[in-house]
């Protein structure tokens, strides 16, 4: 059972309504501000300069001809560094993996291309930016090593592990055997490409210095908690002189989650210089901090001739840096998603000269579930069976890697209600054999899959007398639709219109909550606000049973109702009180509750949580030329309570255009000679446009989870989960041709074989 | 990007005595192309001399063809009902280019001046001959998947990137220009350069000379003709390969075709024996993959773009079919006709 909002109503007015986002109207007028929008008095601009190799050190820096443009304040580099802290723990954040954080102008060394060696910083941007040409450089080069595949021999079992990051559980039976002892076999390797975030805010901090010398720093950052304390740490400050705030977040997709390096840089020089400085990526150095690295899998799967598995191993190799140990799940989706008795997951890394990978949108899963669930598909066709008949006869109902029941699993449903609206039983099983006109046409599926996360959290609310709440905690919206539905939820606790609820989030000034990362922040920060409200309507109806001649005198606050503004007794709406007649009734200014929300750690020992999804994919491909147009998607979503079906749509529309470029699109291409990625820009790092993307039909099945007391299992990740898989199986049903290397462009289709 | 100073002339003869003999001047008209040069410091001018006040924005009639101004947008010429209407091919071109808002900017002259997207090209830490004369080629034995196939030297295999170029090569067009020598006029086919020893120079422009107009000539190729683009997303990338056919026929035999090959050469591609072959002959598949063969004799792959050679073969038999069919390739609906 979930909750209902409104105590002992039983009356959601706003939760679960397609409300349209209450930041909005700011976005679009351009009243909301971003990191590198905010104005400082005397702000400083710096820029970046890149190194030019990937490897090697800085022989000699030249700098003079920069310092000497009119308008330049400093130039920065290593060898005039102000000193921050010694010790490497310092620069790690809330979400950092095993290994020594990258720092800027920390040596003379080089570990990768396009790593900050200078900040120019000037009177203007403009002027910054000129001068940044003038900087002059002498290298040593190494030779780089950034091929994952080349360097796949050289992987290893990370030592330590990543926190919250869960290493491949124990095999479980004989998975060798049994797969050398299946009558049906498929055993395969399948790669995707290097991928760069690219939200559409560029890294940009802006710091600003106070009069009494605290800092108050503007950062894209995807929860202010990890941008204060990495500040706090790196540059030795005590917490209260640092202030973040982020209210806005032009998209973030994981690139947001740790401090970057203009973060850094921007500190560095406001602190050093005693001046507000603002330090703004360029696009092209997106591609100099953090990318979803390709890994290189190897899928085999044993079944009997009725497409029962009885044997699955799933293995991956990741790049990550030579510095750090970035770590993900990629391999054991492969033992959540099914019922097999002989299972090995296996998972190494191997060092390259690169930026340290951090996560994108649902990191692991999109790279793993293309894998397994592209292999389920081979097993479906070696089989003869239906793929989702497959899925269905390789069903579980607790995950194996952990010996548990799921909290809630409407898998079934989503299978049951995506297939009907995409037509799936008009699919003819043959590959080739359908077609429209010139176009070969393919229909495929798969099945999509994301943990069901929650992270304590607090939230504050204030219920003024003037009968305005205000809500919020440090949490970022990274454009899912936060602001929104925690606006839903404490409109609905507290029975409020909605213009009466003001959000705010993004700030460490207020109470305290973890990065927007995961798709954690619905469940996490939702069920803190909405305990912080319903802390306040006890205290209102406290004040309300003690008011002179009060209605609700005799009254049990379950048989409370709040709504439009006010407390009333259920199934007598005539016998209630205004809350702002109770505030000021009792003389009362405001009314305030700060409450934690934290996991369940009953559920969390009894159950496992996850959200599912089941994608149908058509391509209408022209064969001889290799064009393919990706002509529908459906996507049912089994994800909980869906507190607001329009901002939960759009994310998991975007989901599922990301998941459409990854499978068609998206390939960051480096050159291992000098290891660097080329195609550093938006021309030619291709994401969909609008002729890439047609129907997408969204459907959310119901699904009562208790994992927490909203009932809510997250949105932002599952929309991706499973796309590429869906799409690249419509290919082979298209085709006849198998293509397990993303993403599948022209020359994939029309090669030989 | 560095500083400059700017300069805003009025008439032809100012632009040109203001560009003068200084290397480090340069014209911006639409600058959809110039400013993300400057950006990356691939370019650095000294002094930018603004024509968009240059009186070259007519489309007008000219000898029995059109002559369209070099500061026409190409929106506006691909919307003006004379191309629409005369030369669908030019128009088909442009609108497989670039997206709504940059064909808004770019001009005419512009468009044929742009310059190639090699990734080296733009990228400063890298070896690029035609940025940096003598610096060696990144591309050969690098990231090179959309790179040349045809024409290309051991020094740069760079391709142009312009769809319009492709049509107006098809077309025959003409390009004025005007330069401290009065004006000339340079045929489509001399205009753009293969690379050779001198990649820097991607056109024939002689110094201090401007682009005053594009004429098209009377041969409009209205009813026989296609522009079909592959690329690797539908829309706003450029070309693999791009196909630029007409044909003008007799019941079912070729009387004149022509045939012109984007995203494959350091310019537009052209073989004139192919099109020689194809004249007099049947219009059907069989034609079209002799002429196709013919066209792709001499290619040779890079590392990584073998599979263009295959592409623009099969992209020449399906061109030559749309435009024999009189089923033109549609730049809206991307399904391949």
């Amino acid at each position: 059972m979930t909750v209902q909002f409104s105590p002992a109503a039983g009356r959601d007015r706003f939760v679960g309504q397609a409300i349209s986002r209450v930041d909005g109207p700011a976005k679009v007028t351009g009243l909301a501000k971003y990191a590198g929008e905010f104005a400082a008095p005397d702000l400083a601009y710096g820029v970046v300069v890149s190194s030019a190799i990937a490897k090697g050190r800085i022989k000699r820096i030249d700098a003079a001809a920069a310092e000497a443009v009119p308008g330049i304040v400093k130039v920065i580099t290593h060898e005039n560094r102000p000193a921050t802290s010694q010790k490497p723990e310092d620069y790690q954040d809330a979400v950092a993996p095993p290994g020594a954080p990258f720092q800027a102008l920390a040596s003379d060394r080089i570990v990768y291309s396009g790593q900050p060696i200078a900040l120019v910083v000037g009177e203007d941007f403009e002027t910054a930016r000129y001068a940044a040409s003038l900087v002059r450089v002498e290298y040593e080069t190494a030779a780089p090593l950034t091929d994952v595949t080349a360097q796949s021999g050289a992987s290893y079992d990370p030592p330590m592990k990543r926190a919250g990051i869960k290493p491949p559980p124990e095999p479980w039976g004989d998975a060798a055997h049994a797969f050398d002892t299946s009558e049906i076999r498929v055993n395969a390797q399948y790669r995707m490409a290097d991928e760069h975030h690219n939200p559409m805010e560029p890294h940009a901090s802006t710091v600003v210095v106070e009069k009494d010398g605290t800092y108050t720093v503007y950062d894209k950052i995807q929860g202010v908690s990890n941008t204060h304390d990495y500040i706090a740490g790196a540059f030795g400050l005590k917490p209260e002189q640092v202030r973040v705030l982020n209210p806005y977040l032009g998209g973030g997709f994981g690139s947001g989650l740790r401090p970057q390096y203009q973060l850094f840089l921007a500190m560095l020089a406001a602190k050093d210089l005693g001046r507000s400085v603002r330090v703004t990526l360029t696009r092209d150095q997106m591609w100099s901090f953090t990318y979803r690295s390709e890994a290189i899998q190897t899928v085999a799967l044993g079944a009997d001739p009725s497409g029962k598995l009885t044997a699955l191993k799933h293995d991956a190799v990741q790049g990550t840096s030579t510095y750090e140990d970035y770590q993900e799940v990629i391999v054991n989706w492969s033992g959540v998603l099914y019922d097999c008795d002989n299972v090995a997951l296996t998972y190494s890394l191997t060092k390259l000269d690169t930026p340290t990978p951090g996560d994108m949108r649902a990191p692991g899963a999109v790279t793993g579930v293309f894998a397994i669930e592209t292999a389920m598909d081979e097993l479906a066709h070696a089989t003869g069976q239906d793929p989702v008949q497959l899925r269905l006869k390789n069903y579980t109902e607790g995950d194996q890697t952990e010996d548990k029941p799921f909290g809630s699993k409407e898998l079934k449903e989503a299978f049951r209600q995506g297939a009907e609206r995409f037509g799936w039983d008009k699919r003819q099983p043959e590959p080739r054999s359908m077609r429209d006109g010139r176009e070969l046409v393919g229909w495929g599926m798969a099945t999509g899959i994301w943990e069901s996360m929650m992270m304590q959290s607090s939230a504050r609310a204030v219920l003024g007398a003037d009968g305005r709440l205000e809500v919020g905690n440090q949490t970022g919206d990274i454009g899912t639709g936060t602001y929104t539905i925690l606006t839903q939820i404490a409109a609905d606790t507290l029975g409020l219109p909605l213009d009466h609820v003001t959000t705010k989030l993004g700030d460490t000034k207020l109470a305290q909550a973890p990065v927007a990362g995961g798709s954690w922040t619905a469940a996490s920060s939702g069920t803190a606000v909405m305990k912080a409200c319903r802390d306040i309507a006890e205290q209102a109806f406290k004040l309300a049973r003690g008011m002179d001649n009060s209605p609700l005198a005799n009254v049990d606050f379950e048989r409370a109702v709040f709504t439009g503004g006010r407390i009333e007794v259920a199934g007598d709406p005539s016998k209630g009180v205004a809350l702002t007649d109770i505030l000021k009734a009792t003389g009362t200014e405001r009314l305030e509750a700060t409450a934690e929300a934290a996991p369940d750690k009953d559920f969390e020992e009894a159950y496992n949580a996850y959200t599912h999804s089941a994608i149908f994919a058509e391509v209408k491909i022209d064969e001889e030329l290799g064009v393919l147009r990706c002509t529908r998607v459906v996507s049912a979503i089994a994800a909980g309570r869906i507190l607001n079906p329009k901002t939960a749509r759009s994310q998991i529309l975007g989901g599922i255009v990301m998941g459409i470029g990854s499978a068609l699109h998206e390939e960051s291409m480096l050159d291992h000679r000098i290891g660097r990625f080329m195609n550093h820009n938006l021309g030619e790092y291709h994401v969909p446009v609008h002729a890439d993307i047609h129907d997408i039909d969204v459907i959310f099945v119901d699904e009562e989870d208790k994992a927490n007391p909203l009932g809510v299992k997250g949105l932002g990740e599952i929309g991706i989960v499973g796309v590429a898989a869906a799409i690249s199986n419509a290919v082979f049903h298209a085709t006849g041709k198998r293509i397990r290397h993303l993403p599948i462009t022209i020359d994939k289709i029309v090669a030989e074989g | 990007m560095n500083r400059f100073d700017y300069v805003r002339p009025s008439t032809v003869a100012e632009a040109v005595q203001a560009l003068g003999a200084d290397p480090a001047a340069r014209f911006i008209a639409g600058g959809t192309n110039l400013i993300d040069l400057m950006k990356y410091d691939v370019e650095r001018p000294g002094r930018l001399i603004d024509i968009t006040r240059l009186p070259l924005r007519a489309i007008e009639a000219k000898d029995g063809g059109l002559r369209i101004g070099a500061l026409v947008t190409n929106a506006s010429a691909a919307y003006d009902a004379q191309v629409k209407e005369r030369y669908p091919l030019l128009s088909s071109a442009i609108l497989a280019g670039a997206s709504a808002q940059l064909r808004n900017a770019a001009s005419t002259g512009g468009n044929l001046l742009q310059r190639t997207r090699c990734y080296y090209f733009y990228d400063t830490a890298t070896p690029c001959n035609k940025r940096e004369p003598g610096s060696g080629c990144g591309a050969i034995g690098g990231v090179n998947r959309i790179h040349a196939i045809l024409g290309a030297s051991e020094h740069c295999i760079a391709t142009h990137p312009s769809d319009m170029a492709v049509a107006l090569a098809a077309l025959e067009a003409v390009v004025q220009v005007s330069g401290p020598n009065g004006e000339r006029a340079i045929p489509i086919s001399d205009f753009h350069r293969l690379p050779g020893d001198d990649p820097a120079k991607d056109t024939n422009l002689a110094p201090g000379e401007i682009i005053v107009a594009v004429d098209l000539p009377a041969k409009t190729f209205a009813t026989h003709y296609t522009y079909l683009k592959l690329r690797d997303r539908l829309s706003y990338a450029f070309a693999l390969v791009s196909v630029a056919a007409a044909l003008e026929l007799d019941g079912d035999t070729i009387r004149t075709a022509r045939l012109a090959l984007g995203g494959v050469a350091h310019k537009p591609w052209r073989n004139t024996q192919a099109e020689a072959l194809l004249q007099g002959k049947p219009a059907n598949r069989e034609t079209f993959k002799a002429a196709a063969d013919l066209v792709l004799q001499e290619a040779k792959p890079q590392s990584t773009n073998g599979f263009k050679i295959e592409l623009a073969r099969r992209a020449i038999v399906r061109g030559l079919e749309q435009a024999a069919a009189g089923t033109p390739q549609s730049q809206s609906d991307k399904r391949i006709q």
